[in-house]
């Protein structure tokens, strides 16, 4: 592994870990605010917290 | 209160930290960084496929390695069909002759060595020459997919008979068939639509309890290890793709070529990128399961690898707590990665099968 | 990225996807359609048994309705009855005593009539009576008095102021 890869693979995981740390922390609150829906926030974020962790892994590999 | 327990763990820190100097020290000299070396060693060994069922192995008193398992078939197909007991191989140490041709096994692959005489030949990557591709083998994760295979087979076929004697399952039954109604309910029939999740049912219910139950697998120290095959996850991925395009009605195909709603030029331009998306869905199932599953064990194996580098109690016994903290996290992981996979599969079936909207 | 084509195995893909695809189909028909249908039909079941339960409710509520409704009329139907009774007593009462008034009444004025007539035959039988006594009298005044006249004068026009009295 050379340095621009691992470097670039730490930007990656920061990326990645900024985004689903947004997605999980914007659908507490949206469960704090309607904690009667949150069987369809969760699956919401689940699906989301998914795509941007595929997108992470992807470029990962890629590297 | 907080500020106490703050106090304590950073404390613990520290201690750990000079903890690792010291273990710095020790491991300057030769023989911790063999045992480095060697957890890596085992750490990709333990990643890899192998050709014979072994449950653990040791060195013996004369240096030389003893396996505990059992020889599985190798079956090639390399000028004809070669089907020899993976006993021949050796664990990589021994040549193969089968039919006139000599064959060796290398980090989880089969190389013909006819030409060189028993010796690997590698090329300018390090990587070893004349692999053979056509390779059927049931190798340790072959044996396992089997073995997952019939076990679900078994479980399920009972459970559905046990539906014949009373409304209400019996055993273990009863506690999957939440996990069945919760699978139709929460996962297929929000994303498919109630008139057409029928048809996706089986596979979706298939494709969960597999990845789960063979993720569980994963976790015991039986070393198996079978999700972490991009083959296995590629052949999922495209299951679901190929069950995405075939069943996609017109609705679908007219939002990837003629986008409707859009300037025409916008719809030239957005249908290769549509078309590529239907290949990157999947892609991205695929890799997510793999990267998961592989990333899972490598860090959990390389803090129980961290056990043995320590060689102190404090290091050793804080990489035992954090190796059993992460395995429950990876008990986690084995189902929602199920979870997550079937989920979306779900999702884009539902794409495919979306009846048009006069709203856009 | 090389590293994961390198990885590959051609014959462990070749296997899960040959395994899968034959998990799918057998499960598919030996587990999943008859555990899907049998959770179908028990829900359905439930389903059904709450209608019937809702169903069976209404049905009370409605019969409830209706004994009531019976009731209430019965009440009614009483309450006229009695109070048809009640008016036909009156009227009976009513009636009777009208009658016996005019019962009574008739008999009454028959009485008076009675009297009435009774009295007059007895006055005119007292005339008869008076004046054949008067004329007795007189007769005899007459044989007695004649005998003298100015009694006789006398007598006559004293019997005479008498008569007219009557």
């Amino acid at each position: 592994m050379t340095i621009p890869t691992i470097v670039g693979a730490g930007l990656i995981v920061i990326g990645a870990g900024l985004g689903i740390g947004k997605i999980g922390g914007s659908a507490m609150d949206a469960i704090a605010r309607q904690p009667e829906a949150s069987g369809k926030i969760q699956t919401a974020m689940l699906i989301a917290a998914a795509l941007i962790e595929g997108i992470g892994f992807a470029a990962l590999f890629a590297g | 209160m907080q500020r106490k327990t703050l106090g304590n763990i950073l404390s613990i820190f520290i201690l750990l930290a000079s903890f690792t100097m010291q273990a710095e020290t020790v491991s300057s000299g030769e023989d911790s960084g063999d045992l480095k070396s060697e957890i890596k060693a085992y750490i990709s060994h333990h990643l890899l496929d192998s050709y014979d069922f072994g449950l653990y192995s040791y060195t013996n008193d004369q240096g030389g390695h003893e396996y505990v398992g059992f020889p599985l078939p190798v079956i090639l197909w390399d000028d004809g069909l070669k089907v020899f007991s993976s006993s021949k191989l050796h664990h990589d140490e021994g040549v193969a002759e089968v039919g006139g041709n000599l064959y060796r096994s290398y980090h989880g692959k089969i190389y013909n060595v006819t030409s060189t005489g028993g010796e690997l030949k590698m090329d300018d990557h390090h990587h070893p020459e004349n692999r053979v591709h056509l390779d059927f083998s049931i190798t340790k994760n072959v044996f396992t997919i089997f073995l997952v295979s019939l076990l679900i087979l078994f479980v399920f076929s009972r459970m559905a008979k046990s539906y014949k004697n009373s409304a209400m399952p019996k055993g273990v039954g009863r506690g999957l068939e939440p996990i069945i109604q919760y699978i139709r309910d929460d996962i297929a029939i929000p994303n498919i639509g109630i008139k057409k999740y029928k048809r996706y049912m089986p596979y979706l219910l298939t494709v969960f309890f597999f990845i789960w139950i063979i993720n569980l697998l994963g976790l015991t120290p039986l070393g198996i290890n079978v999700t972490n095959n991009i083959a296995v996850t590629l052949a999922l991925a495209l299951l679901t793709y190929l069950f995405t395009t075939f069943t996609a009605n017109k609705n679908y195909w007219g939002h990837i070529f003629w986008m409707p709603g859009v300037p025409p030029l916008m719809r030239i331009v957005l249908a290769p990128i549509e078309l590529l998306g239907t290949i990157i869905k999947p892609f991205s199932l695929m890799i997510r399961l793999y990267a998961n599953i592989t990333a899972g064990h490598i860090v959990l194996m390389s803090i129980i690898g961290l056990m043995f580098i320590f060689k102190n109690w404090l290091g050793s016994s804080l990489s035992f707590f954090l190796a059993f903290a992460l395995s429950l996290l990876e008990l986690l992981v084995a189902a929602l990665q199920a979870y997550i996979f079937t989920m979306l599969s779900a999702l884009y079936f539902g794409s495919a099968v979306e009846e048009h909207h006069d709203d856009h | 990225m090389e590293k994961l084509i390198n990885e590959f195995s051609f014959g462990l893909f070749f296997w899960q996807l040959l395994m899968f695809v034959l998990l799918v189909i057998l499960l598919g028909k030996f587990a999943w359609k008859p555990i899907l249908s049998a959770i179908e039909g028990r829900e359905e079941g439930i389903k059904d048994a709450l209608d019937a339960a809702e169903k069976a409710k209404l049905e009370m509520a409605n019969l409830n309705a209706d004994n009531e409704r019976l009731l209430q009329e019965a009440r009614a139907e009483r309450e006229t009855m009695m109070k048809e009774a009640r008016e036909i007593k009156a009227k009976m009462i009513a009636d009777a005593k009208e009658e016996a008034q005019a019962e009574a009444n008739k008999t009454i004025a028959n009485a008076q009539a009675a009297i009435e007539s009774e009295k007059k035959a007895a006055v005119a039988e007292l005339k008869s009576t008076v004046a054949t006594l008067s004329v007795d009298i007189a007769e005899k005044m007459v044989k007695s008095e004649l005998s003298n006249k100015d009694k006789q004068l006398e007598l006559v026009n004293s019997m005479l102021n008498d008569a007219k009295l009557n």
